[in-house]
């Protein structure tokens, strides 16, 4: 076994995903390893977000494979594992950062009881540990302990944000899906969302696969690019490769309509 | 207390009321136990099961009702309690209907009783082996607090996924600094199956534990029965740090003088006078003939206030 294939964690194989007959993602393939950051992007309609849906295992694809590094028994098929072992790596292994925080937080339930959540699911049976442990989280993600028996409905949309991260990273899991994480927020909050999130990952040594039409949020967080239009890859390579000398004609349209922006 | 024993007549009521024998038609009853024995071979999990219309509204108790007339008999004595007492109107009128349906004899004593049915408490007095106990559920699904979908519920039951449960006494403590959750106290069924013991205060759960009665649970709205059977471990979730506890008063009840039984506190007079007393009627009664007395043992119970109305309602 080669170091590259060691350090393998996600591979993605001939993945195809129709619905009814229209397709939403054709033929993608690629690796991802541990530590590794990948952007997807696209505009809306390119497949990114069918193809982060079925990588996560949110969705099952019509064709294709999608084999994770599990952590008892190495590389297994995602759609061969049980619902149950699927369920329990999403809420374990896996994060999964939404655009919109309601889909991420429980609004009904406070801060730290949306980060407690997770623990409490793996079995955390010590108030005190579970709070201290969400205390620990949230000041991590640089918001104010002081609010966390406070309703997510009574912050603002980049400490929403703030919470979902710490939500997802209490389990300490390996790979971290998020979906335009930085969408919808103010210009210079969604830069220091940024910071914080390439932090987070080089401090915790972080995968992640984020989807996103921002090609500065790509640039910013991503080690690899992958250029989706119309369900399929146009082009992937190095991050500073594919957006400062983009080869596809559509990835070049795609760089130079920032630069003109 | 005028309605102790009643001589059950011994025959099916049917050729006398042109009812059939409890209420149900025979095939209701025994699609009714088919769920019921499905309830016992899987502990805590929630049966559906095709409720029938019943001569009351839903919220008087039809699941309860139903499960009832599918497992009483003529030579059984039933039992009704509400809140803890025999006498008020909801428990009067569902013992008057199995009197009335099924002939059989009715009893307000815990220990004569074979079939009791209830809502919103335990007996005090130990229920013993042969016993059942049936309870009127409202709502059944613990789960349904946070997850309105029914489809993912039963997915989280089948998976065991019951961790979001214990986001809600996390809120309780952060709130209140302690679990403030004081009836439909959630409880693990033999080490598997979330379960809602129905509005009973959780001053009762630990009555539900390695009981020797059988548990029966009828909800008729949500068409769903589920059973706890004789000697099965019921546990109340809880945190280490802040284990499960039951209410405690100050007080003794001021009739009887029991230190460990469910008070009710009753205004006595209109100057806002007011004492505790044993929330079950029968044990507070059978305590004070055998002597037992409260620091106010002469005060009419709050029920007993009622009981003119409820019997004439
Ligand atoms: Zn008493």
């Amino acid at each position: 076994m080669t170091l590259e294939e060691e350090r393998l964690l996600l591979r993605v194989t001939n993945l195809t995903k129709y619905y009814d007959l229209i397709i939403g993602c054709r033929n993608i393939s690629f690796d991802l390893y541990r530590g590794e950051v990948l952007g997807i992007v696209g505009e809306s309609g390119s497949g990114k977000s069918t193809l982060l849906n079925c990588i996560s295992a949110r969705m099952e694809p019509s064709a294709g494979m999608v084999e994770y590094d599990t952590r008892a028994e190495g590389l297994k098929d995602l759609f061969q594992l049980s619902e149950a072992e699927r369920r329990m790596l999403m809420r374990t292994d896996w994060g999964f950062v939404h655009q919109n925080p309601c889909d991420g937080l429980r609004m009904g339930v406070s801060a730290g009881a949306n980060i407690g959540e997770r623990l409490m699911a793996v079995g955390a049976r010590v108030y005190g540990d579970i709070r201290e442990s969400a205390s620990a989280w949230l000041t991590r993600v640089e918001f104010d302990t002081d609010r966390m028996d406070h309703l997510p409905r009574t912050f603002s949309g980049g400490m929403q944000q703030r919470v979902q991260i710490a939500r997802n990273l209490v389990t300490e899991p390996r790979l971290v899906f998020m979906d335009e994480p930085t969408g919808g927020l103010d210009v210079s909050v969604q830069a220091r969302l940024l910071d914080l999130l390439r932090k987070l990952v080089d401090d915790l040594g972080l995968s992640a696969i984020i989807v996103t039409h921002d090609l500065t949020v790509a640039r910013m967080l991503s080690h690899r690019l992958i250029v989706m239009r119309g369900g399929e890859v146009v082009e992937s390579g190095l991050t500073d490769q594919v957006l400062d000398d983009p080869q596809h004609p559509y990835s070049q349209l795609l760089v130079s309509s920032i630069l003109q922006a | 207390m005028n309605e102790q024993t009643i001589p059950a007549s011994g025959t099916p009521a049917s050729g006398k009321t042109g009812y059939n024998f409890a209420y149900l038609d025979e095939q209701t009853k025994r699609m009714i136990r088919r769920t019921i024995l499905k309830a016992v071979s899987i502990p805590g999990y929630q049966v559906p099961f095709g409720s029938r219309e019943m001569p009351l509204p839903y919220g008087w108790g039809t699941g309860g009702i139903q499960v009832t007339a599918s497992v009483i008999g003529p030579d059984d004595t039933l039992k009704v309690i509400d809140q803890g007492a025999d006498d008020t109107t909801n428990a009067v009128s569902i013992r008057r209907f199995f009197a009335r349906t099924a002939g059989v004899a009715t009893t307000d004593e815990t220990g004569e009783a074979t079939v009791i049915q209830t809502r919103h408490r335990i007996p005090e007095e130990p229920l013993k082996h042969g016993q059942i106990l049936v309870y009127q559920v409202p709502i059944p699904e613990p789960l349904r607090w946070l997850e309105p979908r029914e489809s993912e519920t039963r997915k989280m039951h089948a998976l065991q996924e019951y961790g979001v449960m214990y986001v809600r006494l996390y809120e309780d403590i952060s709130k209140y600094g302690h679990i403030s959750t004081a009836y439909d106290y959630p409880v693990i069924v033999n080490s598997r199956y979330l379960m809602r013991p129905s509005p009973i205060p959780k001053f009762d759960n630990p009555k539900m534990d390695n009981n020797p009665a059988l548990q029966l649970f009828g909800a008729g709205r949500e068409k769903r029965i589920y059973a706890v059977p004789p000697y099965t471990s019921v546990k109340s979730l809880d945190f280490k740090d802040y284990p499960f506890e039951i209410q405690k008063w100050e007080e003794d009840c001021a009739l009887c003088g029991a230190e460990n039984s469910f008070l009710d506190e009753i205004i006595i007079d209109d100057q806002g006078g007011r004492m505790f007393v044993c929330s079950d009627s029968d044990y507070c009664q059978k305590r004070r003939e055998a002597g037992y007395r409260g620091k106010d043992p002469s005060a009419p119970r709050g029920n007993e206030l009622l009981d003119d109305a409820a019997e004439s309602a």
